[in-house]
């Protein structure tokens, strides 16, 4: 039974689109800007209104409200408090449920930790880097342990390096919490690094891609190394045809 | 550095007074109309042992303070019930609107009636000087809220009255000192109209008997503790609104 499955969800960029995400895997959806990506997944945050369906293991979350489905999520601006600083970014979700206070800092410390940023918990936001912004919005998204983890184009505004540090750390993090995730991408470089199962969204329609087709010169598999986004489009057109 | 910022400030008010008692002594002006700084800070002195002017500062303040507590924490509370609820903001902005351009003083003649010439009058018309401003500015300060930031509070688990006061109130606080500091200030210049007008007591009222004695240097005095409590109001809240808001902005 898949963690996450969309049936025929409509709304004003889909039309009857489906979907399955698989516990435990990271699925990447690849499209061009417009695609309706962001709003694919503020249609599995319950963020965004849809006709159709959508399950979390098999059950409807039609009607749950956001802040009861259980999801990280890391927005594209990422999204973080200003006034709070890195520790209480990350343990916000646990200072709204009330737990105590002990037991949140020592799941904050571990956090920052997984994290690498358990020096920067005094500071605030406006003082960290772009690529310490985002480790305190994958540490805040995982704080509330959540079932399902959404990816909004996270390295939009870093530089190469620091964007193949950050996935092999979010690619490790994920792997060894074996939380099930939807990272939406328009790079490539993301796809080739990321995906267990890679998915293309064009035009409201989604199909299934094999990673392989992504891989970099240099690896093995029958790999199209296209940079350009458009060039891989056409190339799946022809492939789902 | 301080010490010299400190000194450099100071220089040009030494000048301002010395060439204020200079032109006074020159006796071009009869004394009467123009005192020099001296008489002035004679009469302060005079003022101060007499107990006038803590008496009459301290009716004004008092009005100042009720009015402006009362018109600051009504603005507040219904600016974020507007500011978080479209129906209520759209059901009553047009009437605020309507209400907002009215100048404060032109409120008298109706209170007046209304409400009678007493104590009342001046702490209605701080409320409603204070009032608006502080209104518009708490709406503005939580619509201008990153509506990002608000759906990353409600996914990691935050009722919405949680992300209220976790969130949205903490990010608009600048917005609404902003809207306090400056009707701190103004809460000063309307109690002192209304005294001028109606009322027997009052740093107001002081500088309206003064000006029929032609006692310029009373008047000159009250400018002068007018002038201080303006600043320190609007001080006050420029502090308080760093410290609350101190790192994160």
């Amino acid at each position: 039974m898949p963690t996450i499955e969309l049936r025929c969800v409509s709304n004003y960029v889909f039309s009857n689109l489906n979907l399955e995400v698989f516990d435990g895997e990271l699925l990447v959806v690849l499209g061009p800007n417009g695609a309706g990506k962001t709003t694919l997944l503020n249609i599995i945050a319950g963020l965004a209104k849809y006709k159709g369906a959508v399950l979390f293991d098999g059950v409807p979350v039609d009607k749950t409200p956001v802040n009861e489905r259980q999801i990280g999520y890391i927005f594209q601006n990422l999204a973080l408090f200003p006034h709070l600083d890195v520790a209480s970014n990350v343990g916000y979700s646990l200072m709204i449920k009330g737990q105590e206070k002990e037991e949140n800092m020592q799941k904050v410390d571990e956090l920052l930790q997984l994290t690498k940023i358990e020096h920067l918990k005094d500071r605030y936001p406006k003082n960290l880097s772009g690529g310490e912004k985002q480790r305190v919005a994958l540490a805040r998204a995982l704080a509330s342990s959540p079932k399902v983890l959404l990816l909004d184009e996270p390295f939009n505004s870093l530089d190469i390096g620091m964007c193949e540090c950050l996935r092999k750390e979010i690619r490790q993090v994920q792997r060894e919490m074996g939380i099930t995730t939807v990272f939406v991408t328009h790079n490539l470089a993301d796809v080739a690094e990321m995906g267990n199962r890679v998915v293309v969204l064009n035009n409201g329609k989604i199909w299934l891609m094999p990673p392989e087709m992504f891989k970099k010169d240099g690896d093995n598999g029958n790999h199209i190394h296209h940079d350009c986004l458009h060039c891989v489009m056409d190339c799946y057109c022809k492939h789902a045809h | 550095m301080f010490i010299k910022r400190v000194f450099v400030g100071l220089i040009p008010v030494m000048v301002f007074i010395l060439l204020w008692e200079s032109i006074a002594q020159l006796n071009l002006v009869p004394n009467y109309i123009f005192p020099a700084f001296s008489d002035v800070m004679r009469e302060f002195y005079q003022l101060i042992v007499s107990g006038i002017l803590l008496a009459n500062l301290l009716c004004s303040l008092s009005r100042v303070l009720i009015g402006f507590l009362l018109g600051a924490a009504a603005g507040i509370a219904v600016g974020i019930v507007m500011g978080s609820k479209d129906v209520i903001d759209k059901s009553f902005n047009p009437i605020f609107s309507i209400l907002y351009p009215i100048p404060v003083l032109g409120w008298a003649p109706l209170l007046m009636i209304w409400i009678g010439i007493n104590d009342l009058l001046p702490v209605a018309l701080i409320f409603l000087c204070s009032f608006f401003p502080v209104l518009y500015n708490t709406i503005t300060g939580i619509k201008s809220v990153d509506r990002e930031v608000i759906k990353a509070a409600r996914i990691l688990g935050a009722s919405d009255r949680k992300i209220l006061s976790s969130v949205v109130l903490p990010l608009a606080v600048p917005n609404i000192f902003t809207g306090l500091r400056l009707e701190a200030g103004m809460a000063w210049r309307v109690v002192i109209a209304a005294e001028m007008v109606a009322i027997p007591t009052g740093i107001g009222a002081l500088m309206m008997r003064s000006e029929s004695l032609l006692r310029m240097d009373v008047i000159i005095v009250c400018l002068m503790v007018l002038s201080v409590m303006c600043l320190s109001f609007e001080r006050f809240f420029q502090v308080m609104e760093n410290r609350i808001t101190n790192g994160w902005r």
